[in-house]
């Protein structure tokens, strides 16, 4: 069966114009075929005499299937060696860039790793270049969970980040403080009244009037609330008030109270109680740890009277009080033992300068002196 | 390499014998080529020159070496005359390195440097503006010499075929169009494409000299060829000779021909200009039928010679298939 | 350094009495370049001064006379063919594409065709949807041939020259809307490179990748840009095949972003194959998914304020930088 084309894979004999016995000579038509374009004639190359006629007419052969035998003069020419299959071989496009140093880690894979949990740094990739894949990911979480961190290896690590947090705060925020000593007769003195009124349950502890006037004063100078992002300012239209918290083995976490500002004194110490707790079994919201607009650090209880601190970056301002303690202070001109609290702000001077920060302190004061308003 | 016809009697008959040789290697060569098509040896399109040989030979008489040649797809024959040798296209149909293309190109696209052939063109008139621009690039050089153009009558119906002769009239370029008309595009017949039928009017229409010719004479053929070329060569711009002819056999292999009657096939074959030709060669007593056989037999052994050239070829190597895309330029 | 005040026009017309005064095998063929003195005014005088055998008015043919260009360079000659614009160079694509760009394949080596066809492109002047096209990109996909578009004065006094002494035809794309552009080149202008790009504004926070029409408008966004802080770099491609691939990795290797901005119909185009490349050759160096400011995909309407939607604009390119740069924690 002739090939009369790339697209004809097989013929189907319609009719033959020999028989055995018959002389053809070369370029003689010796058969129809049917194709998919039409009937065809069939001619032979082969001279000589038709010995056998092979496929019976109505048969459907594919090409190069025998039809017919034609015994000729001479041998046919050896067939020539099958022509070798080439491979093609694609040609390259261009090498991809390879910066060292930059962690070559696809998209997919970062993504999957924040929803686990998994640390990038460290992970040897398995992809093209080295670089990190969905499934070295997978493998990672997968071990991970097989071997859980100790408590040890867990504070390691928050010390760690607590560190290089530290660290990049004195580095880039240009730090200024000012302090004030607080007259705390009025709230402490409210403040016991208060408690005497409640049951134990629902005493109030003298940190959240602190924290609650931080939150109020803080509306009077926004520009201490919220942070300072890629060369501006960021102010926060919410205040979310962060408790520094320290943790056992070391450790310090400072979770939002969100909308300080608007909440009760009960809320906020409800609220603080929660924190606490959650902080200390480490089951705080990622949102917690993230949000709070501007920091308070209060190490009243660790006997410390004046605390200079660092600004938690990104924000802008940290809160410090020491403890309340009982010391001479001139009142009306006579010297008397009034309960004093040193209240420090830490600020980005970027952010804010001397004379707001001191009107801040300013209006902290003074609302410490109406507990009841609070 | 190719001598026109000169007075003496005697040299005559050995022309006409030469021009019976390079009509019969044609022949040949396409029979083989038809064989070796349905064995897969050669692949693509295959369009077979049988019944119009006397065209290609009689016209290649006129044309000088450092004339050009633009063709079609269906190009074997012209390129045979031409002068590329049988070895060199069998090759490049097997798709072999030592084919006239380098294997590239296969059937449709045979292209010499050395003999000034520029292809083979698989889209019909593809080639007529290239010829246009051969020969403007000769005028502009203050070259003396002629391009010839081959393209078979379907080739009018293409708006280019109005663009190339138009632009060759009106700037006088010495365009050689030879139209091989062999009534049928493919499977449309003549009569059902063209308003005008007969095709050298039209080139009449644009100022052009132009003659019809008996394509089955391959006499006929040198003798007008020779005065188009003449004229052509002495500056008097394009000239447009439409070679009436036929081809015995389908358009392309796999055609069962439904638009044409066999009985049609039948009667131009009793006009197959080397079988008119050698007759009347036999009669006149310039070839008995033992030259004549022995004639048959050396052509025959040139294609089958070309057959094993071929079949001995070598593949290009896979690794170079981006090359040609883009001049390589020589190392300084 | 001697400069002279010139126009884009005058500078392409400079270097093409360049080329024909310097080299006997050069002319210049297309319609009404002789008479008309050019559609957009580019060869006026040229008849006058160089004489008619090398500036030649065609009859309306664009496939004979672009066929026949392919011819003349094969027999010898270095034409400069002139398509009045893209929008008529579809009557010649077979001779583009099928001869042009594939006879020195075809013929294993044997002829090649060094011949430069230059076009104007590009929309803006409300001439509607037949008369709009931007068809670089999609010349740019064939193997065989050479797309430049140049932008700037220098690339448009100097690429014409390197094209003419390509052995390969060279199809250089003049934005019709940068004819009037005007400004300074040294005196001594000459030929430049036609296979790299040009960083034209150097920057870190993202890459602006363009070329031809929407060079100015992209430069016009980076200036924006700055006044907000973002630092764009803006890299001209001046040929679109071959591409500078090496000088787009770098760019975006060092910004980690990029924005292609490409007159071309948005799908298929040759931001398409940009944005690819970059995937391909700096996926780790991405920071963000690659965007593009093209066309928009409707025939372009004529009236203002849609043609205008439909293109490329500065605004556009600002806006889009702002969405890939901004929202940083």
């Amino acid at each position: 069966m002739p090939s009369l084309g790339s697209d004809m894979e097989a013929g189907t004999l319609v009719e033959w114009l020999i028989k055995p016995g018959d002389i053809v000579k070369r370029g003689d038509i010796v058969a129809v075929v049917e194709t998919q374009k039409g009937a065809i004639d069939v001619e032979t190359f082969e001279a000589g005499v038709v010995e056998q006629i092979l496929v019976p007419v109505g048969e459907k052969v594919p090409v190069g299937a025998v039809l017919a035998l034609i015994r000729s003069e001479g041998e046919a020419a050896a067939a020539p060696p099958p022509a070798p299959v080439p491979v093609p071989e694609r040609p390259q496009p261009q090498a991809p860039i390879v910066t060292p140093g930059r962690a070559r880690i696809s998209p997919a894979a970062r993504k999957h790793a924040g929803e686990l949990g998994v640390d990038l740094a460290g992970l040897t990739g398995t992809g093209p270049g080295g670089a990190v894949t969905l499934d070295d990911v997978e493998r990672a979480a997968q071990s991970a969970k097989l071997k859980p961190p100790t408590a040890a290896e867990r504070h390691a690590a928050m010390r760690q980040a607590i560190g290089a947090a530290m660290a990049r705060s004195k580095r880039e925020i240009p730090h200024y403080y000012l302090g004030t000593t607080i007259d705390m007769s009025r709230a402490m003195a409210w403040l016991q009244t208060e408690n005497e009124r409640r049951p134990i349950t629902e005493r109030l502890l003298h940190a959240v009037l602190l924290l609650k006037a931080v939150a109020l004063a803080v509306r009077q100078v926004p520009e201490l609330n919220g942070f300072w992002i890629n060369g501006e300012s960021r102010p926060s239209q919410d205040v979310h008030v962060g408790m520094g918290i320290s943790l056992r083995g070391g450790g310090l976490v400072a979770p939002a109270l969100h909308q300080a500002d608007s909440r009760s004194l009960d809320e906020l110490m409800a609220g603080l109680r929660d924190l606490v707790q959650r902080a200390r079994t480490g089951s705080l919201r990622s949102s917690e740890l993230s949000d709070a607009t501007l920091t308070i650090t209060h190490l009243g209880e660790q006997g410390v009277d004046t605390v200079y601190g660092i600004i938690y970056p990104p924000r802008v301002a940290l809160v410090g009080f020491g403890r309340v303690l009982e010391r001479p202070w001139s009142v009306n001109g006579k010297i008397e033992s009034r309960p004093l609290l040193q209240a420090t702000l830490a600020a980005d001077h970027r952010a804010s300068n001397g004379h707001r920060g001191g009107l801040f302190l300013t209006a902290l004061d003074r609302l410490l002196q109406e507990p009841e308003k609070l | 390499m190719t001598l026109s016809a000169v007075a003496s009697s005697t040299s005559q008959t050995e022309h006409e014998v030469k021009l019976l040789r390079e009509m019969l290697l044609i022949r040949y060569f396409e029979e083989k080529s038809a064989e070796l098509y349905t064995q897969e040896k050669i692949r693509g399109f295959l369009h077979l020159y049988i019944g119009e040989e006397a065209v290609a030979v009689g016209a290649m008489q006129s044309l000088r070496p450092e004339d050009a040649v633009v063709s079609t797809y269906r190009e074997h024959g012209h390129a045979l005359a031409r002068g590329l040798s049988a070895d060199s296209i069998m090759a490049e149909m097997y798709g072999k390195l030592e084919g006239c293309s380098r294997g590239r190109g296969g059937s449709m696209h045979l292209f010499d440097a050395r003999t000034r052939f520029y292809g083979g063109n698989a889209i019909v008139g593809g080639g007529l503006p290239l010829a246009v621009g051969l020969a403007l690039a000769d005028k502009m050089q203050a070259r003396n010499q002629v391009t010839a153009c081959f393209f078979g009558e379907g080739a009018v119906a293409e708006g280019e075929f109005h663009e190339s002769i138009n632009l060759a009239a009106l700037w006088q370029l010495p365009v050689l169009f030879l139209c091989e008309n062999n009534l049928y595009a493919m499977g449309t017949a003549l009569a059902r494409s063209e308003s005008q039928t007969d095709i050298h009017l039209k080139a009449a229409s644009y100022q052009v000299p132009s003659e019809a010719v008996d394509g089955m004479n391959v006499l006929a053929v040198e003798e007008a060829t020779q005065r188009a070329a003449a004229a052509v060569r002495a500056g008097e711009g394009p000239y447009f000779l439409e070679l009436r002819t036929y081809r015995f056999r389908a358009h392309s292999m796999f055609d069962p021909q439904l638009y044409r009657d066999k009985a049609e096939v039948e009667e131009w074959k009793k006009r197959c200009p080397i079988a008119t030709l050698s007759q009347r060669l036999r009669q006149e007593g310039v070839l008995t039928d033992e030259s004549l056989t022995r004639l048959e037999a050396e052509v025959w052994a040139e294609v089958d010679a070309s057959v094993a050239f071929a079949e001995a070829g070598t593949w290009e190597p896979v690794e170079e298939l981006t090359r040609f895309v883009y001049s390589e330029r020589l190392a300084p | 350094m001697n400069t002279i005040k010139t126009t884009y026009r005058e500078a392409v017309r400079e270097a093409i009495r360049e080329a024909i005064r310097q080299d006997s095998r050069v002319f210049l063929m297309g319609e009404d370049v002789g008479r008309y003195g050019g559609c957009f005014a580019v060869s006026k005088g040229l008849l006058d001064e160089l004489g008619p055998e090398r500036i030649r008015d065609t009859p309306l043919s664009e496939s004979a006379f672009v066929g026949a260009g392919i011819g003349a360079a094969m027999g010898g000659m270095r034409p400069i063919v002139e398509i009045m614009t893209v929008n008529f160079s579809l009557l010649a694509l077979d001779q583009i594409l099928n001869n042009a760009a594939t006879i020195l394949h075809m013929s294993g080596g044997q002829f090649n065709i060094p011949l430069v066809i230059r076009m104007a492109t590009g929309g803006g002047r409300q001439l509607a949807a037949q008369h709009s096209h931007s068809l670089e990109g999609w010349y740019a996909h064939i193997p065989g041939i050479k797309v430049l578009a140049p932008a700037t004065l220098e690339d448009a006094r100097g690429m014409l020259w390197t094209a003419l002494e390509d052995p390969d035809p060279v199809l250089i794309f003049e934005n019709a809307l940068l004819y009037n552009l005007e400004g300074e080149l040294p005196a001594d202008a000459g030929p430049v490179g036609i296979d790299k790009a040009k960083v034209l504004r150097s920057g870190t926070d993202v890459s602006l990748i363009t070329y031809g029409g929407s060079l100015y408008k992209t430069l016009d966004a980076a200036e924006r840009l700055a006044g907000e802080g973002i630092s764009a770099e803006v890299l001209d491609l001046r040929t679109l095949r071959p591409l500078d691939t090496p000088a787009i990795l770098a760019s975006v290797a060092k910004t980690h972003r990029a924005v292609i901005v490409d007159e071309g119909w948005r799908s298929g185009s040759i931001s398409a194959e940009i944005s690819t490349r970059l995937m391909e050759g700096a996926f780790y160096e991405l920071d963000a998914p690659v965007a593009r400011v093209c066309s928009a995909e409707v025939p372009m309407p004529y009236p203002k304020h849609l043609e205008q939607a439909a293109l490329p604009q500065a605004e556009t390119i600002v806006q889009t930088v702002r969405q890939l740069v901004g929202g940083h924690g």
